[in-house]
């Protein structure tokens, strides 16, 4: 695909707010206010997470993920996603990525679904931050009642889902790694070879 | 902020860690995290900007006012559909949250605003329909916002008044 015909959704939003600000010229300067901050909130926070993803990716084998977080990994599963993910920071689309990477080193698909679950409310930084402005019986009758919600759904997730979904979002997430891989570079294409023993 | 600190200091460490160990598995791992970085890059470009654009013409102001003094189920239909269609930092939203609450909008459609705002992402969909498909995409929003309202009743028995 060529660079302009990837990029065609940022560039109608970019339109878009031109037209916003164009229709509505007092509130430009807050338009443009909160597009920075919302750039600047991703730049602050994906990058390291980009990181540690790739460098997770490169150093944890696959079996640690499949052992303690794969389909037989039980509680010690549910547990470390829903601890990773209330330890998380950051918007929940910082949470895609690593539901993908986990999911492509053989996490279990509830256990993926935990973690999104968790990462969205369950967030000990945003607890506390809740906590300050709105109380204490707010945010943990919250957090509490969110703890079993996010278990069920993710349950209902993969009822609802099936095996052979479940396995084609799996599959998806190779294809989305190998897609990344597939640029004609050779320093790329010597590492895509690097991990091709990742899979089974 | 101190999470963003320690999650740069965290990747710091372990970059400095694996370069240390492994000069060419490190330079692999960055070139993996590039690559997903730069794939994605486009809806998240695409995703913020919409975000830049709705929280202009839905101002805190504006929710403020159109959720202010309503309760009752239209009330929460309000404040969800809010929720999940916006995307609003936590540092934004709590004090929004409690503008509403003192402006007389009641715990259950305050708590199913935070709680449609922090699980449901209707402005992030693209972006999560490209790592988990439409389907999965569609399901997780639907029944996070279903469930929000479970959620707030809950909160709304136990810290409303």
């Amino acid at each position: 695909m060529s660079p302009l015909a990837r990029y065609r959704f940022p560039i109608a939003m970019a339109a878009l707010a031109a037209a916003v600000a164009l229709v509505m010229p007092a509130k430009a300067p807050l338009l443009v206010r909160n597009t920075v901050a919302n750039f600047a909130e991703m730049l602050s926070v994906l990058p390291p997470i980009f990181v540690l993803l790739g460098l997770m990716d490169v150093w944890v084998p696959r079996e640690a993920f499949v052992k303690y977080m794969g389909d037989g990994s039980g509680v010690v599963g549910a547990l470390l996603a829903i601890i990773i993910g209330s330890l998380a920071g950051g918007p929940l689309y910082a949470a895609f990525p690593v539901a993908s990477m986990m999911l492509r080193k053989g996490a279990s698909f509830y256990n993926a679904m935990v973690l999104l679950g968790a990462w969205s409310t369950l967030k000990i930084p945003m607890f506390l931050f809740e906590t300050a402005s709105l109380g204490a019986r707010f945010s943990i009758s919250r957090w509490a009642a969110n703890l079993p919600v996010i278990l069920g759904m993710s349950w209902l997730m993969i009822r609802l889902l099936g095996p052979a979904e479940r396995t084609a979002i799996v599959e998806r997430q190779h294809g989305l790694d190998t897609q990344f891989a597939a640029h004609p570079e050779g320093r790329t294409r010597r590492s895509h070879a690097g991990y091709v023993g990742r899979r089974q | 902020m101190h999470f963003t600190v320690a999650l740069w200091l965290a990747a710091g460490v372990a970059l400095a860690w694996s370069r240390a160990r492994d000069p060419g598995k490190t330079r692999l791992a960055l070139a993996k995290c590039w690559r997903s970085f730069e794939g994605i890059l486009p809806q998240f470009a695409g995703v913020l900007l919409l975000i830049g654009t709705a929280l202009t013409v839905l101002s805190p102001s504006t929710i403020s006012a159109l959720v202010g003094r309503r309760t009752g189920i239209p009330g929460m239909l309000l404040t969800s559909a809010v929720g999940a269609i916006t995307l609003i930092p936590g540092f934004i939203a709590f004090p929004l949250a409690k503008t509403l609450l003192d402006m007389g909008a009641g715990v259950q459609q305050v708590a199913v605003f935070i709680s449609t705002l922090m699980m449901v992402g209707v402005a992030t969909a693209p972006m999560e329909a490209r790592y988990f498909g439409k389907k999965a995409t569609l399901l997780r929003n639907t029944l996070a916002y279903i469930l929000s309202f479970v959620t707030a009743s809950i909160v709304g028995m136990v810290a409303g008044r």
